[in-house]
């Protein structure tokens, strides 16, 4: 097992590699260079070409297509990500503020997300074909189809605007910093991710239950005189949670993608809106710096599925 | 029903021009922000431009987007999925491990950066959706190729003498049509939701081509948010139904394609 493990964080640092240098060559294909970011425009058109030139070579942007990508990858493995133009600061100090900030919607909505998504997806099966069954298995696919944006603007005109409940954007209150304040902020956003999550999850833990409650040491179970509730609740839910581990760590990125929109539409000072500032005003090294950052924890994530998949199940521990 | 409600859009968006004789760009300062009624069948918008014309309109960009990306996703796709399923060995690994790059970054933030590289406008967005997303399709075609390759008439072809590319064109290719049709039509859902919502965040197509997208996006302006929903509510409905109705029969499609899957 112990190689298995290995042999995986060997994939994911490939499979990082490889992604690094798509987002290189990106760098690399967007029009202008280092300089014109470091320099204003009135600087670099005070400078002759001549010094133009031995300023880029100072920086080795003069150098092979090799060499750049050499010194570009050991920057970056160093934390240094450059700089970016749109939000006039360093970009591994911009992305330590809105990393936070979007984790915690991220995680919140994971909690969430799986509470949701494990319990209705259980009673959906324990009630298989019953009217809740229906009711529940016709939600998820209602959710799939509204964006979440749309999802997101009904919420702020429903509870923001007409019922005044709750925030409709930012983090926090202009007056207000205690955590009870944020909490009231995450409601809205979080309750987005989750649901979006949640619908998908309720689709695989039906049919994972489902599947086990036909396996055979159920009905064994059962023939033993074991009760209803007990077989249930012991035996297969255990065995039904397993595939929804790895369903939750293959959603991870959609997740990631949904925090784009949801925090743009509630102004949520994350890295999705970030990612979309800077889209716009085509600060393309600010964009990769992000990609780096979630291209890193999507690898994590999956090699923490792979594990906690591995020692949850002995069959595949063993196997 | 979803094959109604999507053969109704297409419709529109064929015949927009017939349904929406004034077009989608035609300002009318005479009315700016009128409701519903009085020669502006859905009402007009924030500039004076009708909202059911930039509603058909909009039609014909999803339209475009949803199975312009998708051909385009396929096609590499099937390359890759070909190629890789079938050469095996180091193509194979090369080209699996390219696609798990690819699939370790989200594809609305890839879509994102390409944007951010080339520029928001009608074909960058469907080049770019294409380019996030041809790994799914790419995957499947390996997997398929795969499975079909060790089957005897695969190698019944191979002992008659019948070259590689013809055993892919004749004997693989028509075997793959069936989960190949599953992918597309979710695909087409998928890439008429990524073009609402980077329409929506202003890094999609750009105006004056009206899209639903942008027009939901209105809604973020806390005046037509409250006091006039005709201006955005008609392309968020289309955007639900349409998307819908794409993925109702997607799931028909696969009903019929893997009788085993469950519902």
């Amino acid at each position: 097992m112990f190689t298995q493990i290995l042999r995986r964080i060997a994939t994911g640092f490939v499979v990082l590699w490889v992604t690094l240098t798509v987002v290189f060559l990106g760098l690399d294909f967007a029009p202008g260079d280092e300089l014109d970011v470091l320099l204003s425009a009135e600087a670099a058109a005070s400078l002759t070409p001549d010094e133009m030139a031995a300023k880029r070579a100072e920086l080795g942007l003069d150098r092979a297509f090799p060499i750049k990508y050499g010194i570009w990858l050991k920057k970056v493995v160093t934390g240094d990500l450059g700089y970016s133009t749109s939000e006039d600061n360093d970009i591994a100090e911009v992305l330590k503020v809105t990393v936070g900030n979007t984790a915690m919607l991220i995680f919140s909505a994971l909690f969430f997300g799986i509470i949701i998504g494990v319990f209705f997806g259980i009673l959906a099966a324990i009630k298989e074909n019953t009217w809740v069954d229906y009711v529940i298995g016709s939600i998820p696919i209602f959710i799939a189809g509204i964006p979440g944006f749309i999802l997101s603007l009904g919420l702020i005109y429903t509870v923001s605007v007409k019922m005044n409940l709750l925030p409709s954007g930012y983090m926090h209150s202009l007056t207000d910093e205690s955590f009870l304040d944020l909490v009231k902020h995450m409601i809205l956003p979080v309750s987005v991710l989750s649901l979006v999550l949640a619908a998908q999850l309720v689709r695989y833990t039906r049919a994972s239950m489902l599947d086990v409650l036909s396996s055979e040491f159920i009905i064994a179970a059962k023939a033993k005189g074991i009760s209803n509730r007990r077989v249930t609740y012991n035996h297969a839910f255990k065995n039904a949670l397993l595939p929804v581990i790895s369903v939750v760590g293959l959603h991870l990125p959609e997740i990631i993608a949904g925090a784009v929109i949801t925090e743009t539409v509630f102004t949520w000072p994350g890295m999705g809106s970030l990612a979309v500032r800077a889209a716009g005003g085509r600060d393309v090294p600010m964009v990769m710096g992000i990609v780096i950052v979630v291209a890193v924890t999507v690898i994590i994530s999956n090699l923490i599925t792979d594990i906690a998949y591995t020692l949850a199940d002995p069959r595949v521990r063993l196997g | 029903m979803g094959v109604v409600v999507l053969s109704l859009v297409t419709l529109m968006a064929i015949f927009a021009d017939i349904l929406a004789p004034q077009g989608p760009e035609f300002i009318d300062l005479e009315s700016v922000r009128q409701p519903p009624g009085n020669g502006h069948f859905l009402g007009t918008d924030d500039v004076g431009r009708d909202v059911w014309a930039r509603v058909a309109f909009g039609a014909r960009t999803s339209m475009v987007v949803g199975v312009g990306a998708v051909a385009v996703a396929l096609s590499i796709g099937i390359t890759v999925g070909l190629i890789s399923g079938f050469l095996g060995k180091w193509a194979d690994t090369i080209l699996m491990r390219i696609t798990d790059g690819f699939m370790s970054v989200p594809s609305l933030i890839l879509i994102i950066i390409f944007i951010a590289i080339v520029g928001p406008s009608l074909t960058n967005v469907i080049l770019v959706i294409a380019l996030a997303t041809w790994p799914t399709s790419a995957r499947v075609v390996r997997g398929q190729v795969l499975a079909l390759r060790e089957q005897e008439f695969i190698t019944a072809a191979k002992v008659i003498g019948v070259r590689t590319p013809a055993i892919l064109k004749n004997h693989i290719l028509p075997n793959l049509l069936g989960p190949l049709s599953v992918v597309a039509t979710f695909g087409i859902a998928g890439a008429i939701l990524t073009e609402a919502g980077l329409s929506f965040l202003g890094l999609g197509v750009r105006p004056p081509i009206s899209s639903w997208g942008q027009m939901v996006n209105l809604a973020q302006q806390s005046q037509i948010l409250l006091a006039e929903p005709w201006i955005y509510v008609p392309s968020g409905v289309m955007i639900v139904v349409t998307v819908l109705a794409v993925n109702f029969i997607g799931d028909g499609l696969r009903k019929a394609v893997d009788p085993k899957s469950v519902r």
